[in-house]
């Protein structure tokens, strides 16, 4: 493909490894029989140079599990804070009660996994010092902040309301209101929680990761409404989580979707999305998701099958932050996924130039 | 105690005209990050690797002005392992290595019908008339690079390029150095404000404000920057920052003995580089080209550059580097849209009959 025989290369080609076998092939040739059994056709063989076979860009240095982790647990809690929101008003109070534990859970897990994944833990609210529209990271810190001191203020004064000796007090009449407030408040962040996110992997340079940037935030929207709608309905009785079923449904349908359009839609890179571990944790996560959406429809008759559900659609939708994670970070350590792309793009640039210019840019190369 | 960071290009109101401070060419970095007028002119580097005799003194002059720690290939810190690859042991740029020299061994058959790169056709003489022909609009950069390059002696004995029997072999050699991006994806996407624009344009990180959340280390479209893992924080190329303010050369460029790193003001070196370009090509070095060069590519051109002879891949570079934050506005709007959408799903999950 590049500096061949043909090219203006002058016909140099990396001299022989010392040895056999070791790693570091400059031209590889993979064989699409390799690919996983769901593999994309339309991903041509791919050669390449590189140095060395190393990787070009660094994979990310963000820890196992906790990040994919928070990805799961911060979508599931911004849905389950709309879901308690609304139902406030709509007189469902298991329901109500439910999300808002739920997202008070989710989210205060959230800020303890982003701590300890810093390298520099004590300096995490250094993370408040600026505010960077240009970081995802900066943006989402004022989201998950005032998300979480919201959510666990909402969840707080649930419990509160609970002990009788401040039933007792006269201010007990108030609680109500307040925390209806502060649920409102809540769940007007929750959207932004459930696709900050994928802003945060699609911003690198990471190809797996970077490339699919359109519909990354719809495939976590998807999986957050699934697991939020899944863990309330799970956690309510069938008379109260109608609503739940509904979001948890929508939720695995845009999840299945747009997981679909991230899997097959970008060429060779999302070929990560079908190898390796990345593809089990993705194909096992579809499976929990199917099976979980199926028996959705069975939880209005029966708290099991309820349960159930909602535990499977959670588990479905944790699957598939592991497996983003895992195929953006097998896209950063191998160099096809880097050097193949912008080598395209390259040359797709250069025919386009060679049209506007006519004849006269045939002789341009690089 | 909260601002919105100085270094946060993009910003309304803030930006030039045309609103997009995120991608392509910007005349004036330091002060689009928000220095007065008078600050100094941007600096940067030409990594001329056709000279690079890979003595690796950089890596050496780096890791002793700024006191960095041994590592491996795969930068394991206080490792000592050989890569098994080549002479280059250093691997990759990472936190403990601010300079990485890399090393290819090529080989080709001689008879092709190809252009030599060690030893032209026609006489230097020749080469040197249509280089001369390319240059003369400026003098003072054709007689900084012939200073520089001993440019006839290169055509005529190539250290670099060497025969047995039917194959020609050649080994290229490159310093690799963080590229002080006119558009730098670490420093957008440093949610602390640790990365900033230094007053000389170039790109650094505060050892005292980094939390070592890591999102600078893959947002690199170079894959520059790294987390040291026992200590936390990131680190990497400074362009030798104290040393800048105290009006030294950067220790790398001061301990090149063939001038192959040269430091200076951007616009100077860029004049160097094009007319050196021009005098590689008319000895017909045709694979010589400019990596960084172009205020025009991805990342708005490099603060350090380099004149290359094979495919940037081949030296461990990408093809084509875009700064991630060119597609932000995009992505901001899509995430918004989903989470609009998670709210319609939610609203319209509870509007309706009571079942
Ligand atoms: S090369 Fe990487 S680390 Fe250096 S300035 Fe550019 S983005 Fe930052
Ligand atoms: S690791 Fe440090 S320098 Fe890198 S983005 Fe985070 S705070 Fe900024
Ligand atoms: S400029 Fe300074 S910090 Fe950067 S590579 Fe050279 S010696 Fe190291």
């Amino acid at each position: 493909m590049t500096s061949g025989v043909a090219t203006p290369g002058g016909g140099w080609r990396r001299a022989d490894p010392p040895s056999t076998g070791t790693r570091g092939d400059q031209r590889r040739t993979r064989k699409g029989g390799r690919r996983g059994r769901d593999g994309d056709p339309t991903v041509e063989d791919a050669e390449f140079s590189s140095y060395y076979g190393r990787p070009i860009v660094k994979p990310a240095t963000w820890k196992n599990p906790e990040v994919p982790l928070y990805l799961f647990l911060g979508g599931a809690a911004g849905v389950s804070s709309v879901i308690g929101a609304l139902g406030e008003f709509t007189g469902r109070p298991v329901l109500t009660r439910a999300a808002h534990h739920t997202a008070a859970g989710g989210a205060l897990a959230s800020v303890v996994l982003l701590i300890v994944d810093l390298g520099r833990p004590m300096r995490f609210l250094h993370m408040l010092r600026v505010f960077k529209p240009t970081s995802p990271l900066s943006v989402g810190s004022y989201i998950l902040s005032p998300f979480s001191a919201l959510t666990v203020a909402t969840a707080g004064l649930h419990v509160l309301e609970l002990v009788p000796a401040v039933r007792a007090l006269p201010v007990a009449r108030w609680i109500p209101g307040v925390r209806k407030g502060a649920a409102v408040g809540a769940a007007v962040f929750g959207g932004p929680m459930t696709t900050y996110t994928a802003v945060l992997l699609a911003n690198t340079a990471t190809p797996s990761w970077h490339e699919p940037y359109e519909e990354l935030p719809f495939l976590f929207a998807g999986s957050a409404l699934a697991a939020g709608g899944g863990v309330s309905m799970a956690l309510s009785p069938p008379a109260e989580s109608g609503p739940s079923r509904k979001v948890a449904l929508a939720g695995a349908a845009i999840e299945l979707a747009a997981a679909h359009r991230v899997e097959h839609g970008h060429g060779l890179v999302s070929e990560p999305y079908h190898l390796g571990r990345a593809g089990r944790l993705l194909r096992a996560a579809k499976a929990c998701t199917i099976g979980g959406a199926g028996l959705t429809l069975l939880a209005g008759r029966s708290r099991t099958a309820g349960v159930l559900a909602g535990a499977l659609l959670a588990t479905g939708s944790m699957l598939t932050r592991f497996g983003v994670f895992d195929a953006g970070m097998a896209s950063a350590r191998d160099p096809k996924y880097t050097v193949v792309p912008q080598r395209e793009r390259l040359a797709a640039r250069q025919a386009e130039a060679a049209e506007l210019a006519g004849g006269e840019a045939r002789s341009v190369t690089r | 105690m909260t601002t919105v960071s100085s270094a946060s290009p993009g910003l309304p109101g803030t930006g030039r005209p045309d609103g997009n401070r995120l991608f392509g060419p910007l005349p004036d970095v330091s002060g689009d990050a928000g220095y007065e007028p008078d600050h100094p002119a941007r600096v940067g580097f030409f990594t001329d690797t056709s000279v690079c005799i890979g003595c690796k003194a950089c890596e050496v002059a780096c890791k002793e002005w700024n006191t960095l720690p041994m590592d491996d290939a795969n930068g394991t810190r206080d490792q000592m392992a050989l890569s098994g690859m080549s002479y280059d042991n250093t691997g990759m740029l990472g936190a403990n290595s601010w300079r990485h020299v890399a090393f290819v061994e090529q080989v080709r058959t001689v008879d092709l019908p190809m252009p030599a790169v060690g030893l032209p056709g026609r006489s230097p003489g020749t080469g040197d008339v249509h280089a001369h022909d390319r240059v003369m609009a400026d003098d003072a950069p054709r007689a900084a690079q012939t200073s520089v390059l001993n440019a006839q002696s290169l055509s005529e004995f190539d250290p670099q390029t060497g025969q047995s029997g039917d194959r020609e072999i050649r080994w290229l050699m490159s310093s690799d150095v963080c590229k002080h991006c006119t558009h730098a994806a670490c420093l957008d996407v440093c949610p602390t404000g640790a990365l900033f624009r230094t007053e000389f344009g170039t790109v650094v990180v505060q050892g005292d404000i980094c939390n070592g959340c890591g999102y600078c280390v893959p947002a690199c479209p170079y894959g520059v920057i790294d987390q040291r893992k026992d200590d936390g924080r990131v680190f990497k190329c400074t362009m030798c920052y104290d040393r800048l303010t105290d009006g030294l050369q950067p220790a790398c460029a001061t301990a090149c003995p063939t001038q192959s790193i040269q430091f200076g003001d951007l616009d100077e070196l860029h004049a160097r580089a094009d007319a050196r370009l021009a005098t590689l090509q008319g000895q017909g070095v045709q694979t010589a080209r400019l990596y960084g060069r172009d205020e025009n590519d991805g990342v708005g051109g490099d603060g350090a550059f380099f004149l290359l002879l094979d495919e940037p891949e081949v030296y461990g570079l990408p093809p084509d580097p875009v700064v991630t934050t060119r597609d932000l506005p995009s992505m901001w709007k899509h995430a918004a849209a989903g989470a609009a959408m998670v709210v319609g799903v939610v609203l319209t999950a509870f509007v309706g009959r009571r079942p």
